[in-house]
């Protein structure tokens, strides 16, 4: 047992003296929250639009003022023809084009419509969609304010709330998904490599011939690794809590005994990984494309699951994020208890003997 | 510079002899690209709505008829308990909640705002904030047509309105994948180049094969050109290949030059080759590498405007990616593949690149000197 | 000495510091043309220091040193054509072919298709190891490839070549063989500097240096050391220098 301990010391110092793995290890999480929630919204803000305004009445201008001082968008520049659309559009600055017909102001007053045609690019798709459809509300609160003003009656303005999310913050959906990513890189990443490493290098061999035994010597590899990412875990949350005010409605004991659950997920992961592979290219390779990419897509982290085609939907079944994603989203924001949650958590379970066991099996028939 | 033949002759056989390399250099990316962007959409199909119509009145009816109707909506609950439809709500069930109280009708009748309620589960705030939008112009456009069967024979004046006629250039359909193909290639494009370099490079110290390089006479800029051009051809062939994939499988429009695109692609490619040389001369292990590449490619990424557009970004990330290399190319890319942008459309970023690629090799192979 | 024996290298007052660990502590030694040289002493006494900066791999703290004529600070490049080198970590490439490798090393010392194709064959039927010409390096028993690498290593007839720890890690038996391949080079009249802690090899060499951290201890030929230490074998003087050490630091 002292000879194990002597073992997990010398894999700690291993981490902890290189700066650069120590980086990756803190730096990482710590910058991906600040990404994410400073940077990464899918608000639209700041949008260039350019404005072609045939008839410029006060209607078109007190219009334009309400569009602009919106905050969504910014006016680029009025054009004068429809012909110069094209060619804003290839420069790639703006977005939208608004073009009031001629005589706006006087065909709403007296036929009581008129016309504005939007041009989206929507080379962006995601965007043009969002973006005309911002423009589309602040046309019709504008309609509605000119409503009121003549004195239509008959009017009903539903009363929206926004549940858990009030201010529809970006950070809300993305902490749980930021965590869930790093845990699974750290675990499962890091210990492939370091495991394979070994192999590659060709100590591993004399690990095994040393009296410790192969279970020792992988838990030895995987136990600094327990550690540090559940640090990041609470690291995470900390930060998320500080700089964003993201909320821990629920228990934070659960919370953190699913991170761990968790963890242990990535951690068997890992050693499956290590035992399938050579070097240690070949582990980061399969750990990158196979575990991360589909890990953050598929997962619901960044795009909403039920949106995807179905084969992805059933894909996205096997992701291991997928769940912790729904179980500390629904922890911290919701405040639900393991009622709700212990549905993923069995998943999670099942998961991790799964690829517990299919490492051993792998090891053993290794060993033979 | 036949030293340099020799050494790319090395560089060619040890990659394509590579059993595992050689699927992830060509089969992964275009899994990849399969599933990125059949996954990567913000495009909304059905909400889950629940309905509470405690009015049951014909105008309340209506609305809950057209929900119903709507093909964006999928109304499955039906209750007169908001506690219930909460509930869902927590379980994830369901997206909104449609609240329409009791005397819903003759509030409104009354000219009063009679409350209707709708709520929303905002955790991912951007399907929150459409889901709203989506769900304010059906009720608005309802309100429209009551108010003009109910108001047409005894009003003055007919209530205002303005016709918004939408159209969508270059993409009428809105099909997101058109978007998201180019930019997942430029992802790829990059991924391969970076960290195929990177790694490489690292690999040969540590196996200490590099040293042995190192004693040779051979000249280092022999030797590093040796070592990037076949991860420059690699990386160009691999956007040949996407785009071929991506026409085939996902028909997206090639409107641009593609003559331009690959003279803008190849400058792009000496940039990031020159950073994945640079990371290579930071590291020691392949591990380390690994890492370094990690830490960068995630801050690459998530800046460069794959997935969010780079002018909703705040004003320091909009600083800090005149430094990322992707956020170029992503830019150009989808400029010339969509919108047939020229080379004076894309002059500005050309330029970038150019200096971008100018100072990153000079600084990485300057840095590999001081190593050796 | 009796007769006049021309220099290949010079070594004055080398000084080699990692921060404040001085891994070669002002060595002074020449090596003459034609010999076998061994640099012998513990792990981590300095020879593959020694080495590296004699390759020109890394840049001393101080010192006066010539390899092959030329300076080591400004002449690094003439010196890397001068010089064969072999390290103890693999110096060939795992996952080509043996022929491959040749042909990537020739290619590099500038030789021309005909003398690759030429050498190649050469050396491997002297190796016999010519049906192993398209087999991966990673598919070869370590001696072999140890073997070869030496022989990739002389490939451009240098003058001189760096042997580090060449036989690290393989049975007497194939380090006796891969001697023998060490004295054909030294016949053919390639200078060899080679390190090692094996004692028994540095009966081979015509002139032994041994290490003690970082220092010099002793340098002559192994019948003079022996003499000077009345013992029987290198293994002895080495193990009576290691013991005086501590004696003369005091």
């Amino acid at each position: 047992m002292k000879r194990f301990w002597g073992f997990v010391l010398k894999e700690f110092l291993h981490i902890f003296r290189d700066p650069r793995t120590m980086l990756i290890l803190f730096g990482i999480p710590i910058v991906q929250v600040l990404l994410f929630g400073y940077v990464i919204t899918n608000e639209i803000k700041d949008v260039k639009i350019a404005i072609l305004d045939q008839s410029k009445d006060h209607v078109t201008i007190e219009l334009t003022n309400k569009i602009i001082s919106s905050g969504f968008f910014i006016l680029d520049r009025n054009i004068k023809s429809i012909n110069e659309v094209e060619d804003v559009f290839k420069e790639g600055n703006v977005r939208q084009v608004i073009i009031f017909e001629s005589g706006f102001g006087k065909n709403l007053k007296r036929e009581g419509t008129a016309n504005i045609q939007l041009i989206a690019d929507a080379s962006d798709a995601n965007t043009a969609n969002l973006v005309v459809h911002y423009t589309m509300a602040i046309i019709g609160d504008f309609v509605r304010e000119q409503n009121k003003l003549t004195g239509s009656p008959i009017q009903f303005v539903p009363e929206v709330r926004m549940l858990y999310n009030s201010e529809l913050k970006g950070v809300y959906m993305f902490i749980p998904g930021i965590m869930a990513m790093i845990l699974i890189l750290v675990s499962a990443m890091m210990t492939s490599i370091s495991i394979v490493r070994e192999k590659e290098l060709g100590t591993m061999e004399t690990l095994l011939v040393s009296p410790l035994r192969p279970l020792q010597i992988i838990l030895g590899k995987v136990t600094p690794y327990i550690l540090l990412s559940f640090i990041n875990a609470v690291t995470i949350i900390i930060m998320g809590n500080m700089v964003f005010g993201m909320p821990v409605q629920g228990s934070m004991i659960l919370l953190l005994a699913e991170s761990i659950l968790y963890i242990l997920l990535g951690l068997s992961l890992g050693i499956l990984i290590s035992t399938i592979t050579k070097t240690q290219q070949n582990a980061m390779f399969i750990s990158l494309f196979v575990l991360m990419l589909p890990t953050i897509l598929l997962s619901g982290f960044i795009f909403p699951i039920e949106n995807m085609p179905k084969i992805l939907q059933w894909l996205s079944i096997l992701m291991p994020p997928r769940w912790f994603i729904t179980i500390i989203k629904n922890i911290m924001l919701k405040g639900t208890g393991l009622m709700y949650v212990w549905k993923e958590t069995v998943i999670l379970i099942v998961m991790t003997s799964v690829f517990l066991g299919l490492s051993i099996r792998k090891f053993k028939i290794r060993l033979e | 510079m036949r030293t340099i033949l020799y050494l790319i002759q090395k560089e060619l056989l040890q990659i394509l002899r590579n059993k595992t390399m050689l699927p992830i250099i060509f089969i992964v990316p275009i899994i990849q690209l399969l599933v990125l962007v059949h996954a990567a959409t913000l495009e909304m199909k059905k909400i889950d709505m629940y309905i509470v119509d405690k009015d049951l009145s014909s105008t309340s009816r209506g609305i809950v008829q057209k929900f119903e109707s709507s093909p964006f909506y999928y109304v499955n609950h039906h209750s007169f308990s908001i506690q219930d439809a909460e509930n869902e709500l927590k379980k994830g069930n369901i997206d909104i909640i449609l609240h329409i109280p009791f005397g819903f009708e003759s509030e409104l009748v009354k000219g009063n705002n009679p409350g209707l309620q709708l709520l929303i589960d905002a955790i991912n705030g951007t399907a929150a904030g459409l889901i709203q939008s989506y769900t304010q112009a059906v009720l608005a456009d309802y309100n429209r047509e009551i108010m003009l069967k109910w108001a047409s024979p005894g009003m003055k004046e007919k209530p205002l309105s303005i016709e918004i006629t939408r159209s969508f250039w270059y993409n009428p359909e809105l099909n997101y994948k058109t978007y998201m193909v180019p930019g997942i290639l430029v992802l790829l494009v990059t991924l391969i180049g970076m960290i195929l370099t990177s790694l490489n490079l690292v690999r040969e110290k540590e196996l200490g094969t590099a040293e042995q390089i190192n004693v040779t006479p051979i000249r280092k800029y022999h030797f590093i050109t040796g070592k990037l051009f076949p991860f420059w051809i690699i990386a160009l062939f691999e956007l040949a290949f996407g785009l071929f994939i991506g026409k085939l499988i996902f028909d997206i429009p090639i409107v641009g030059s593609l003559g331009l695109l690959f003279l803008f692609a190849a400058v792009y490619l000496f940039a990031i080759l020159g950073v994945g040389l640079f990371i290579s001369t930071l590291a020691s292990t392949q591990q380390q590498v690994m890492f370094i590449n990690f830490f960068f490619m995630l801050l690459f990424i998530l800046m460069s405007g794959l997935f969010t557009p780079v002018e909703t970004m705040p004003d320091f990330a909009q600083v800090i990616n005149i430094a990322n290399p992707m956020a170029y190319f992503m830019r150009v890319n989808r400029m010339i593949l969509l919108k047939g942008s020229g080379f004076y459309d894309v002059l500005p970023e050309f330029i970038s690149v150019s200096i971008y690629a100018l100072i990153v090799l000079s600084l990485a192979v300057w840095r590999y000197r001081k190593t050796v | 000495m009796s007769e006049q024996k021309e220099t290949i290298i010079t070594v004055k007052n080398l000084v080699k510091k990692f921060g404040d660990f001085k891994a070669n502590d002002n060595l002074s030694f020449e090596v003459f043309k034609g010999e076998i040289f061994g640099f012998l002493g513990a792990n981590g006494a300095g020879k593959t220091t020694a080495i590296k900066i004699l390759c020109g791999l890394w840049v001393p703290t101080s010192g006066d040193i010539k390899v092959a004529g030329f300076d080591i600070y400004t002449q690094t490049e003439q010196i890397k054509k001068n010089i064969g080198y072999m390290s103890q970590k693999f110096s060939l490439y795992e996952d080509i072919t043996v022929f491959e490798n040749i042909r990537l090393f020739g290619g590099i010392y500038g030789l021309s298709r005909q003398e690759i194709a030429q050498r190649a064959a050469d050396l491997m039927h002297r190796l016999d190891i010519e049906h192993s010409r398209d087999k991966l390096i990673s598919s070869l028993p370590l001696g072999w490839r140890q073997k070869l690498a030496f022989s990739v290593a002389i490939l451009h007839n240098p003058k001189l070549v760096f042997l580090d720890e060449p036989t690290g890690g393989v049975d007497p038996v194939t380090r006796r063989k891969f001697w023998d391949q060490i004295y054909e080079a030294a016949d053919k009249g390639i200078t060899v500097f080679v390190t090692t802690h094996y004692m028994d090899e540095a009966e081979y060499c015509d002139r032994v240096s041994i290490m003690v951290d970082g220092r010099i201890a002793d340098l002559d030929t192994p019948s003079a050391l022996k003499e000077k230490y009345s013992v029987k074998n290198m293994n002895e003087v080495f193990l009576k220098i290691a013991r005086i050490k501590p004696d003369q630091n005091n």
